[in-house]
């Protein structure tokens, strides 16, 4: 290594990384992964909110986790994405692509997709 | 795509209660479940809280798991990381998970967390310190490349002195001052020493910061060697850590493989490189004038000052001899600056010291606070106070340099100055709990056995001195001692002070002086009742069994190690005090409260 641009090249390679440790962005994702939820397939969005939160370089910001049954079964995968300060957001059976968009409206943009939420899937 | 890190400690602490078979099953399993892509397993230095190890955390949540066994990884690969199912039983119970399952709080909100102030130790337990990438994600080297890149060498040095740095290794000297001395010194070759013999009994730190980040302190040697014109450095690590230095022999072969090591360093013309010395663990190595005499290959022992090592150091030539913790502060305090770092702390004492916490406390492990904290906080907020519902009695902080603090002193804001007011000193952070039971005599006592085995032997107060002192004590501690021997001790413990060639002898007198001080009734009770308050001096002991209260079961007189009871079946017994050894086994023994000590 001869240059900073060449420390600044690993550094920005690296923060994403380890800024995982850094403990939790403001906002939450968590991703129903009980039985129910994995067999429904909750793996791959789980997958993919985790990369489209790196790719969009929002890891400072929002934190993908996991927890259990969240109790509505028929609904998985569920997702729900928690805020400082605003209404908790429920997404109801996703995929690897509503996961892309809501990556890219709600967490990025602010708005919630509401099509996909439990309020749209339950009228 | 990573969506998980699970950090496993890998300091010595909990290396030695098998986190590394944890580390192997945790990655066994994690392929197992088809996770490996996903789960990330790091291992990385010391968390702090090594009474609760194995240690492992797990990000981004930051959950917290103490006492983790080989046979729990399953269960936590299978709940935790597939599922989302945080295994409660296994969580730090300060730590544990709220009403809502994944509410569950972070490692940052424990007490033992909360109240530190991590600038030290800002990487251990949080980067892998095998892998200098990691290092370099967290900002590391970028001190480095702005001081090569952007500053001149008399600039470092007064961006040092304005940050106000004091030296960590025990004796406060103020590091930029220190520099400038070796700085001003023109010649063909100077040196830069970390001092990393850490022989304070007790204190952990400078071994947690090279086993939890030891680039920190490749990145601060270079600097200093800028800042004075050095181009050779080396740490005096003593063999004893063998963990660390594994981990400082692949940081330097990482960071010369990377440039940030070698010649022409970031292109600046700079050149610079490090080189590890083993010490064979002899206290007086740690002191910087005997650690250069072993550097050279000579019997390690002191010589008097000046000349200085700033002046005449190591082969001769300049050099300075810088603390594992105060190197470890000195990237942050280029990328923050100085107001930074002089910001916290005290008038006189800037920044952040970290104590190892030992002894009748809770939590034992290391913690970091700013100067100016006071004794109670860090004992009892941090430390989580005595065990078992104990009265305090006594702390001792700079090891076997320095005193016993009493209870009375508990709110002194601790900083340099302060702690030698009170008859102790910072020393390299060694912080030992003691309580109703420890008996101040038989602490004086430890702590001079130490220094008379560690005395090098060179000069006469020091080698003769102590061993003088140690008898005293002794006496004492047995009974024989008078009121007149009190007096005398404490002559002599200035003699001592004011005699010796280094400081091991200067500051040995220390745990006598300040116990003699604040607790001059215990030696009393000791000389002129033949007593010993807190019932730990063997020889003022004696075990009785009280007719009363004694069934004759025969419990205690089967475990005797020596004999000494005797009785018959449902009737009292009796101690032969003769023969009795007062191990108190009887007394553990005996169901009925029938044995009574004195
Ligand atoms: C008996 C004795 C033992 C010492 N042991 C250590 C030690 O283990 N580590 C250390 O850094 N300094 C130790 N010192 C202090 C060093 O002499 C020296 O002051 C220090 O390394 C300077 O670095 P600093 O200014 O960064 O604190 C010891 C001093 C004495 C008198």
């Amino acid at each position: 290594m001869k240059s900073l641009a060449e420390l600044q090249a690993i550094r920005d390679r690296m923060k994403n990384s380890v800024a995982l440790r850094e403990g939790t962005g403001d906002i939450r994702i968590v991703v129903g992964m009980a039985t129910c939820g994995i067999a429904a397939g909750a793996r791959p969005v789980l997958n993919t909110f985790v990369e489209e939160v790196e790719k969009q370089n929002l890891v400072g910001k929002a934190t993908v986790t996991q927890t259990g049954c969240i109790g509505m079964c028929r609904f998985e995968p569920i997702v729900e994405v928690f805020e400082e300060g605003k209404d908790r957001v429920t997404y109801v059976k996703m995929d690897s692509e509503k996961a892309k968009r809501v990556v890219a409206e709600h967490i990025k943009g602010g708005r919630p997709v509401y099509e996909y939420t439990i309020g749209e899937a339950q009228k | 795509m990573i969506r998980s890190h699970v950090l496993i400690c890998g300091g010595t602490g909990c290396t030695s209660s098998n986190s590394p078979a944890i580390r192997k099953k945790m990655e066994e399993s994690l392929a197992a479940h088809g996770l490996a892509e996903e789960i990330k397993v790091v291992q990385t230095g010391c968390f702090g809280l090594c009474a609760l190890g194995p240690i492992m955390i797990v990000y981004p949540e930051g959950v917290f798991y103490s006492r983790v066994t080989v046979d729990d990884v399953e269960e936590i690969v299978e709940n935790h990381l597939l599922k989302g199912r945080v295994v409660d039983r296994l969580v730090y119970n300060e730590a544990a998970a709220g009403e809502e399952k994944h509410e569950v709080s972070s490692l940052a909100d424990t007490g033992f967390y909360k109240t530190q102030l991590r600038v030290a130790l800002r990487n251990c337990g949080v980067i892998n310190p095998e892998n200098i990438d990691e290092y370099i994600g967290v900002d590391g080297y970028q001190a480095l490349g702005k001081v090569l890149t952007e500053m001149t060498p008399q600039e470092v040095i007064a961006l040092m002195k304005a940050s106000g740095l004091r030296g960590r290794g025990g004796a406060g000297f103020p590091t930029g001052l220190k520099w400038e001395f070796a700085a001003k010194n023109i010649c063909d070759e100077k040196y830069v020493i970390c001092n990393a013999d850490e022989g304070d009994p007790g204190a952990f730190m400078d071994r947690s910061v090279l086993e939890g980040d030891p680039h920190s302190v490749l990145e601060a040697m270079t600097i200093a060697g800028y800042a004075i014109g050095a181009h050779h450095g080396y740490i005096y690590v003593r063999a004893e850590y063998p963990i660390a230095v594994k981990r400082l022999e692949i940081a330097i072969k990482q960071a010369r493989e990377y440039g940030l090591l070698g010649k022409n360093i970031f292109d600046s013309g700079f050149d610079f490189d490090i080189d590890i010395r083993l010490g064979a663990g002899a206290f007086v190595c740690g002191e910087e004038t005997a650690l250069i005499t072993s550097i050279e290959g000579n019997r390690g022992e002191p010589r008097n000052k000046p000349p200085f090592p700033a002046n005449k150091g190591l082969f001769e030539k300049p050099t300075i001899i810088n603390n594992v913790e105060t190197l470890a502060n000195i990237p942050q305090i280029i990328n923050k600056g100085p107001e930074w770092f002089s910001s916290m702390g005290t008038e006189t004492s800037k920044g952040t010291k970290v104590f190892a916490l030992g002894g009748k406390i809770t939590n034992t492990g290391l913690v970091e606070i700013p100067m100016g904290t006071t004794l109670r906080e860090i004992l009892f907020d941090i430390g989580g106070g005595i065990p078992g519902g104990k009265q305090f009695k006594a702390a001792q902080t700079g090891g076997p340099s320095g005193g016993c603090i009493p209870a009375k002193h508990l709110d002194t804001p601790i900083d340099y100055e302060s702690l030698k007011a009170i008859g102790s000193m910072m020393g390299s952070g060694g912080l030992i709990v003691m309580d109703e039971d420890n008996c101040m005599v038989d602490v004086a006592r430890f702590f001079l056995e130490f220094t008379v085995d560690e005395s090098c032997g060179k000069c006469t107060p020091c080698r003769i001195g102590t061993r003088r002192l140690l008898e005293m004590l002794n006496n004492i501690t047995e009974g024989k001692g008078t009121l007149e021997d009190l007096d005398k001790m404490e002559d002599l413990c200035h003699y001592i002070q004011k005699n010796a060639m280094c400081a091991l002898g200067q500051t040995a007198p220390n745990p006598v002086l300040s116990t003699l001080k604040y607790f001059r009734e215990e030696y009393e009770a000791h000389v002129v009742e033949k007593r010993c308050p807190a019932g730990v001096c063997k020889k003022l002991l004696s075990y009785e069994i009280l007719a009363d209260k004694c069934r004759g079961c025969t419990a205690c007189a089967r475990k005797c190690p020596v004999g000494a009871i005797s009785g018959t079946v449902k009737q009292p017994h009796v101690i032969d005090k003769s023969k009795c050894v007062k191990c108190g086994v009887c007394m553990e023994t005996c169901k009925f409260g029938a044995i009574l000590k004195k």
